[in-house]
């Protein structure tokens, strides 16, 4: 689904977070969003499912277009855009509930018919098997409810890699799991609205590196069918997992390139100075 | 004095403060314990006062045991239904900062009020709508009572939920209704619960408000429209008295307040542990 951003400013009171900004995030496509601290890459990533309304005393200016709709428009409809939208936030924050129903929560809450519940397990089945996270033995036609769960259930499980890790213990409480397993319970819970674009606020930062591996090779496995968005400030990172950077600097966006023209050839002189480690 | 030994004074000072507690509390249970109890006995919680009106030398206070089970219980279960709403409304999700920093000001206030104030107000509504001294009365005047009491302490605790909690409930597409009554509920259910035992504590130990309200009787419980008996005012009652073998009896009603009200206490906590198994921290 494609994103359109165009004229994007943001201020908080007196202090200009975001200054014009103006890009295509690519469909199918890890974006990284880099940049020094403080430089309003999380303030972006927040502006691209109206997140940033939680903030208090923020004034967004600009026109942000999801699937060609503007959801600054006073008519958006915030619900259907953000079931769109998956968000995974820096610390995971599993729901106060079981693992289990961290991933039909939001389902439930969403209300999704038998039909469509079948549907994506058809769907999910056969994602799962290309991603490589293992098989789901192919389903009956006749389910009763409570199998189609969870069906559901496993299939985002392995989706997001952590099916063979939780697969006896789905009935416990969620914060019981480490770090990383809630991160990528938290990959698991967004891909259950069935979303488009995924965006990822520094999502492996309070991760050891090995759930960031782990955390960077689910986001290689989606990118096909999705459209990510992934704010790090890790440069290293951002060169192993980017199709196309963003690089920020005081509010403003300096560069938007493709990963393999921006690491080797930017055409910046803040870029460059940033790369080099000169600016940070 | 060098760096080190200020700590150490500091740290003395804390645990003295510390121990100073535990010390009163245990001085209060002692006096409680010793003078009540030659007069607690089996009967004391099983019968009602016999042998002359509620003064009596024989029988026990479980009409005041009971009366104050329903007073308390029934101001607590009324006062939820206001306070649940009222510490949702005072979120930042749900009114400008301006109408919450005044109604918490007021609710600040109203916590402050004395009592007996309560009881006065209860009293002259009551002669209004031409209400007796009754179960209900004292009901509806331990509800005010307890209300700004628990709407503060829930108010508190829903704020305190994390606020990545309330954006990922957002970012799943969840109404702020939704979010509040599934999500942060859920989050903070074990310190809601704990607000509500602390609400009922502060009633049943209340005696000014329901002197008027609810007045006293010498048997159990019936109508909601009857005056009833309270373990506070039975204490308030039996100390008054010239008599000693009665003014014993007053240190065992107080005993059973007390005991009602540490197994309160132990209920909460366990209450609170058992629904905070699922908190995200």
């Amino acid at each position: 689904m494609a994103i359109q951003i165009r004229n994007l400013s943001v201020r908080y009171g007196a202090h200009q977070a975001l200054r014009d900004v103006s890009v295509d995030l690519p469909v199918g496509k890890i974006t990284a969003v880099i940049g020094p601290s403080g430089c309003g890459k999380t303030t972006f990533l927040k502006c691209l499912n109206r997140l940033i309304d939680l903030q208090e005393g923020v004034q967004v200016s600009g026109r942000v277009l999801v699937d060609n709709e503007d959801i600054y428009a006073p008519q958006a409809d915030l619900l259907a855009l953000r079931k769109k939208i998956g968000f995974l936030p820096q610390r995971p924050f599993p729901l106060p509930m079981s693992i289990y129903d961290n991933i039909t929560f939001a389902p439930r809450i969403h209300r999704l018919s038998e039909a469509e519940l079948l549907s994506h397990i058809n769907g999910l089945t056969t994602a799962v098997a290309q991603s490589g996270n293992g098989e789901v033995k192919p389903i009956g036609r006749h389910l009763d409810e409570k199998t189609k769960w969870n069906l559901l259930v496993e299939n985002y499980l392995r989706l997001a890699g952590l099916w063979e890790e939780l697969r006896g213990r789905l009935h416990e409480p969620a914060a019981r799991l480490s770090v990383g397993q809630q991160q990528r319970l938290a990959l698991a819970r967004a891909l259950a609205i069935e979303p488009s674009v995924i965006l990822a606020d520094e999502p492996t930062s309070a991760l050891d590196p090995i759930s960031a591996r782990l955390i960077e090779g689910q986001f290689k496995l989606l990118k096909d069918k999705y459209t990510l968005a992934v704010v790090t400030h890790i440069l290293r990172q951002a060169r192993r997992i980017a199709d196309h950077v963003l690089f920020f600097y005081m509010g403003e966006l300096v560069e938007s390139a493709p990963a393999e023209q921006f690491f080797n050839h930017p055409q910046h002189q803040r870029t460059a100075a940033y790369l080099s480690g000169e600016i940070s | 004095m060098n760096r080190r030994n200020e700590e150490k004074l500091a740290i003395g000072l804390m645990r003295l403060s510390l121990y100073g507690v535990v010390l009163i509390l245990a001085a209060i249970m002692a006096v409680i314990v010793v003078k009540g109890f030659s007069a607690m006995s089996w009967s004391m919680i099983t019968q009602t006062p016999k042998g002359g009106f509620y003064l009596g030398k024989e029988g026990g206070v479980a009409n005041a045991i009971v009366g104050s089970i329903y007073l308390a219980g029934g101001a607590t279960f009324l006062s939820l239904l206001i306070s649940v709403p009222l510490a949702f409304a005072l979120q930042k999700e749900y009114s400008s900062g301006r109408l919450t920093y005044y109604s918490r000001l007021a609710l600040d206030v109203l916590w402050g009020t004395p009592s007996i104030v309560y009881g006065a107000f209860g009293f002259i509504i009551m002669m209004m709508i031409g209400l007796r001294s009754s179960l209900l009365a004292g009901i509806i005047t331990l509800a005010l009572l307890v209300t700004p009491i628990m709407t503060r302490a829930m108010e508190e605790i829903i704020r305190m939920a994390p606020q990545e909690l309330k954006e990922t409930a957002c970012a799943l597409g969840l109404t702020r209704l939704e979010s509040s009554s599934t999500v942060i509920l859920r989050q903070t259910i074990g310190g809601l619960l704990t607000a509500v035992m602390l609400a009922f504590s502060r009633a049943i130990g209340d005696a000014a408000s329901i002197l008027f309200t609810a007045g006293f009787s010498d048997h159990m419980p019936g109508s909601l429209l009857d005056p009833v008996a309270s373990l506070p005012l039975a204490v308030f009652f039996q100390i008054s008295t010239p008599i000693v073998e009665v003014q014993q009896r007053a240190y065992a009603s107080a005993l059973i307040l007390f005991i009602i009200v540490l197994l309160l206490s132990l209920l909460s906590r366990w209450i609170y542990l058992k629904f905070s198994q699922n908190v995200i921290k």
